[in-house]
Formats: structure tokens, sequence, C-alpha cells
């Protein structure tokens, strides 16, 4: 395991080069630059602000540059939130993110493998039907819509929670942003879930359990361990996505995680700030890959990887 | 002959394509049959209703911002009066015995001086009446007798914040987020499907090239490549939703290459080959066509996924620009105005929600059809 863990590990690297390279590119053939603003600056202050920031260099010199800089761990500093590193930004907005993000992932795990496993039970019962609506109902919704609707209910109309903010990661906080992220998790899970476990139940191992009259709860463990591959492959990009922000969500609470930089950094061209979250998000993207592998061969002792 | 009518005629046996199959099981599940025929009357009244509604969805009445939605016609018969008394001031005349009869107002102007009767053209102005007729001058002028007719107008869904007809909007809207749903569909299908297609049929080292490109694409964050594409087309909105087609086309192309993996080890696929057949013919005439039930699937669940970006993009401010709208636009209206006016959030939702329902149970019910270890 080790080995194959180690060389995946290795073969990330040209990996994420390719990825740094083809960012950087885009990201400059893009018409404008950071410093353009309505009213045009003074040519000498435009010039003075291109030699700071190396932009006066030619492209494959500041692409060589910057990414001589990346393998010694600097992000560079932002063009567009002066006196701050990217490095910074991420180091306050990450673990928010990733807090919001994390908890959304656990209830969504708990909560869709709950519901998946209690429909697939009970197939083509009320329950069953009520949970297909339910995930459909959450796949639909838009989230700057039941984002709006919770804060009118929960904060204003009953007044039981607050309607935004950090408030230093209080709990009372959390709770909207992470039903709100987690909704859509929530929908896909249970249906994966629940399309797995039926095709599970019906298999002959798990039929077999059912007719020596063990216990639920013995059959479902039983059941879940091949029922949760999907899932898994699934939710791996998922994670990834999720602990790595989301505009919408953290807009409408105005919490400040990193998911806004990916949308400021590329409106406003602050190269440092997008490459720092392509890295950022590749970063999440591979590594999670990797977990899923690893879990794969973990759950199922037919994988193996020589 | 009576005897030839009584043999039962037997006749050849005809045998059920898959696609006939399909179809026979698709028409049994009753909801993707009620989806379909939502789907297609909210088309229908997306591509005819804006004709129908009586309003152009870009006209703005400065009189009715926020109307509520309301089944009777506005003005409200409390709401004539006081209208007439505010335009009559407008005219620097002071309202003497409005009367509302026969669908016209009627009401006294009386001024210290002389009344310009130019001024009577605020009456047409507004929206709520139509030109103004003197019917009798008194007292040289300062006193005029004038009746206007009051212009009903129905807003079923109400007005928005800018006071133009949401109903229409809605209708018109929908037209722009199908078809972005759908061009981009088409877009990452064709993609999907060809590059898929000659990914696995090729295999080898080409293969694990062509895929590695995907992996790397896969790796790149969405928003990042959306961005761009606002950038580099920012102008052109088909143009842009072409590209969001040419991105959104990485699934596609995994499920078909997987497909065509299985498929060509097949036995007709062999002997097209031992013929002579071109690789191209091959995968024009066997391959493709036998991945095509994922790929409808996975269509009629991309398209709910565009109409979402495209909500998405709107709601950051970088989708389609006014007057034209989108019911993402709609909505991030509406969600703004939630306190005040809920009906603007709640008539757009409901199209939307009601598409995306639709779309999520055809492809469920394609995907059953489909499927031919469920029979």
């Amino acid at each position: 395991m080790l080995p194959f863990i180690l060389r995946r590990l290795v073969s990330a690297i040209p990996t994420l080069f390719l990825i740094v390279t083809i960012a950087f590119f885009l990201i400059r053939v893009a018409p404008g630059g950071p410093f353009d603003l309505e009213q045009p600056l003074e040519a000498k202050v435009m010039e003075n602000l291109r030699r700071i920031y190396q932009l006066d260099r030619s492209l494959p010199e500041q692409y060589l540059l910057y990414v001589g800089a990346l393998l010694r761990g600097d992000f560079g500093p932002s063009f567009y939130f002066r006196d701050f590193t990217i490095a910074e930004l991420f180091a306050s907005g990450l673990p928010v993110s990733m807090t919001l993000g994390g908890l959304a992932l656990l209830v969504a795990v708990l909560i869709g493998g709950t519901l998946g496993t209690v429909a697939a039970f009970r197939q083509n019962s009320a329950v069953d039907y009520a949970v297909v609506g339910l995930g459909t109902f959450g796949l639909t919704i838009p989230n700057f819509v039941v984002a709006p609707v919770l804060q009118i209910v929960f904060g204003l109309m009953l007044a039981w929670l607050p309607v935004g903010g950090w408030n230093g990661g209080a709990v009372r906080s959390l709770v909207l942003p992470v039903i709100v992220l987690a909704l859509p998790q929530i929908a896909v899970v249970a249906r994966m879930i629940r399309a797995s476990m039926i095709e599970a139940l019906r298999s002959n191992h798990i039929r077999t359990l059912r007719s020596l009259g063990l216990p639920t709860h013995v059959v479902v463990r039983h059941a879940l361990r091949g029922a949760v591959l999907p899932v898994v492959s699934y939710l791996g990009p998922a994670a990834a996505a999720l602990l790595t922000g989301s505009v919408v969500v953290e807009s409408i609470f105005g919490l400040p995680g990193v998911g806004r930089y990916f949308v400021e950094g590329a409106l406003n061209r602050d190269y440092t700030l997008v490459m720092g979250t392509v890295v950022l998000v590749a970063v999440f993207v591979l590594v999670f890959n990797l977990l899923v592998d690893v879990l794969y061969a973990v759950i199922d002792p037919r994988v193996r990887y020589e | 002959m009576t005897d030839a009518a009584a043999l039962p005629v037997t006749a050849p046996v005809v045998g059920r394509s898959l696609w006939a199959d399909a179809r026979t099981r698709l028409l049994r599940n009753r909801a993707a049959v009620v989806s379909m025929v939502v789907l297609g009357l909210i088309a229908l009244a997306c591509l005819v209703g804006p004709a129908l509604t009586g309003h152009a969805y870009d006209r703005v009445y400065p009189d009715y911002v926020r109307a509520p939605a309301s089944l009777t016609a506005y003005p409200f018969p409390e709401q004539v009066i006081p209208a007439a008394e505010r335009i009559a001031a407008r005219a620097r005349a002071k309202a003497e015995g409005a009367t509302v009869a026969n669908g016209a107002v009627r009401l006294a102007l009386v001024a210290a001086r002389p009344i310009d009767e130019r001024l009577l053209a605020y009456f047409d102005r507004s929206d709520l009446f139509g030109p103004a007729k003197v019917l009798e001058r008194q007292e040289e002028g300062r006193r005029l007798v004038v009746e206007a007719p009051i212009e009903y107008r129905t807003f079923l869904f109400g007005t928005d914040s800018n006071g133009r007809d949401l109903l229409t909007r809605t209708l018109i809207a929908g037209r722009v987020s199908l078809a972005i749903g759908l061009l981009a569909t088409v877009v990452a299908i064709l993609i999907g499907v060809v590059y898929g297609a000659v990914s696995g049929y090729a295999g080898g080292r080409v293969d694990l090239l062509m895929m590695r490109f995907v992996d790397i694409l896969y790796a790149l964050p969405f928003i990042f490549f959306v961005i761009m594409l606002v950038v580099f087309f920012g102008r052109n909105f088909v143009l842009m939703f072409i590209a969001v087609g040419a991105v959104e086309w990485l699934d596609m192309a995994r499920i078909v290459r997987g497909q065509t993996l299985s498929i060509k080890r097949q036995e007709y696929v062999q002997a097209a080959q031992a013929l002579g057949a071109t690789p191209s013919g091959i995968l024009r005439r066997h391959v493709i066509p036998n991945t095509l039930g994922p790929v409808i699937v996975y269509m009629t669940l991309l398209v709910p996924k565009v109409i979402l970006l495209e909500s998405f993009l709107s709601f950051l401010g970088l989708g389609v620009q006014e007057p034209l709208t989108s019911w993402g636009v709609l909505i991030a209206e509406g969600a703004k105005n939630i306190q005040g006016a809920a009906y603007m959030l709640v008539f757009p939702s409901l199209f939307l929600i009601a598409t995306l329902f639709a779309l999520n149970f055809i492809g469920d019910g394609l995907r059953d059809a489909l499927d031919p270890k469920d029979r």
C-alpha cells in the first residue's frame, strides 16, 4: 500500500505542474490587468507598479519566477488585497471554509446515508417515496434560494439563529450555512446509497443473512460495505469542492472564507490570487482522489494495488 | 370463405427493438410522462406566452412598481381617485367631486388661475388613464370638468422593482434559460461523445494521454474556467454558453470511454474489423450508437446543471444583461426583495424548480427504461 501511495504522490507532481502552467498562461492572455481601474492610472505610476510586481518582465521570465517562488512555498503578494500575501489570505480564510465544508460533509454522510438506507429497506413504501422526493427537491433548488428563505424564517421570523456572520465560529452562526451547503449533498448521498443498497440487498450473501434472521443492524453493516463504494468515489471530488469554500453561501451569510477569492481573484485579474486558488483546488482534488483510491482498497479487499 | 375467416391469421413475429422496448417502459412510468407533459407546457408557454400577455418584457410601468400579483386588473377601485387627485396636483389644480363611472374617471379641476389644458397630458402619461377630455369649461377656464378613461391592466405575477410585468419576464427568462441549457448540453455531448469514443477505441498510449488531459482539466477550479470564459466572451452570451458546454464535457467523455472499452470487445465490432471497415466507420456505425443510452440519461441531468450554472453566474452578476433576463436573474432579484415582495421570488422559482424536477424525473425514467437488467 505504502509504495502505491508514494508512487501516486510522485505522479501528482507533473500533473500539478501542468495545471499551474495552463492556468498561468490562461489568466495572462485574458484581456485586462490587475491595475486597470475605471480611471486609468498615470503612466509613471503604472510603470512603477508594474516594475514592483515584476509585470514588466517578459512572460516566460515571469513564469519561471512564479514557478521558482512556488517551489519555495511562496504564493506571492496579492495584487488586489494590498498589504496581504496569498498565504495570509488563505491562512485566515481556509479554516473557515474547511470548518463549514467539513461539517456539511459530515452532516451529508450521516443524514444522507441514514435516509438512503432506510429507503432501500422499505423500497416502494411511503418512506421511500418521501426520501426520493426530498432528494430531488434538494438537488433542484438552487442554494441562493434556500439560503435567503432560511435566513428569513429562522433568522428574522423565529429569531432563533443569527442571519449571518462568522462570530468566531460560534455554533449558532454555523447552523444555517452548514444546512445550505449540506442539503444538495444529502440529496445525492441518499439517492446513491439507496440505489446501491437496493442492489446489495438483492445479492446472495445479504439474502442469506436476512434469511438467517440476523438483526437489521448486522445486515446493514454487511450490505453497506459493498453499497458505499460508489458514494466514496463521488465524495472524493465533492469533498474537495466543499472544503475549498462556496462563493454563494459565503457571500449570502457574510462569512470570511476563501470561496469569494475564486471570483474576486479572476474578476480583478489578481494573478497571484488566481494562481493560489488554482493550486489550492488542484492539491485538494489530487489528495482526495488518492484518498478515494486508498479507501477503496480498505473497504473492498478485492481491490489490490501492486 | 367463412372457414378461412375463422382461422386466426398468424402474423409474422415482430421483434421488439431495444428502443421500442424502452419507449413502452418509459410511457408506463407515470412520473416521467407527467414530467414530459409539464416540460412541454413550460416550453410552449415560454415560446408563445410573451406574445399573449399583453405586455412587452421591457415595458416599464412607473406607476406600478412592485405591484403584487393579482388576478383582478389594476388599478383597483380605491386607487383611481387618489391617483387622479395626484395628477390634478401636478397640473397645479385642485380636484373636486371625483367619481368613477363606466370605466372612466370624471372630476372637476379648480385653480386660482386659468388652467393650461396642455397639462392634461399628465393623465395620458400616467399608466392608469388614457387621454383626458375636457367636458365643460367654467369660470373662464379656472374650473374644468374633465373625463379620463381608466386603462385596466392585469399583472398575474405582479411587477418587478422597475415596474415591469413579471409574467412576461418569467416567460422570456424561460426562453433564455432553456435555450442555454440545451445549447451548452448539445455542445458538451458532441465533444464528450467523440472524445470518449476515440479515446476508448484507440486504447493504449493514446487513451492514456487523452484521459490524463481530462484529469488535468478536472483538477482546475471550475469557477476559474467559467470566469475566464466570461472575460473572453463577455459580450456574446451565446458564444459563452457554447464555451461552457465545452467545459462540461469531461464527465461525458469518461462515461462514453468506459462504454466504448466494453463495446469494442463485442463480436459485431470484431466482425466489422474483419470485413475491413475503417475505424471511423466502426465508431460511427457501431460504437457511438451503442453508447447513446447513458448519453441520453446524462443529457437530461446536464440540462438542469447548466441552467443552475447560468443562475449561479447571474447571481454573481456575470449572466445575461438587462433588459434581457433569465430565471437566475429573476430569482436573485426576488431574493433581494423577499421581505416586501415575496411573489418576486416565488413565481420564477416555481418555474425553475418545476423545470428541474421534470428534467430529473425524465432522466430517472430514461435510466430505468434503458437499463436492460431491469425487465
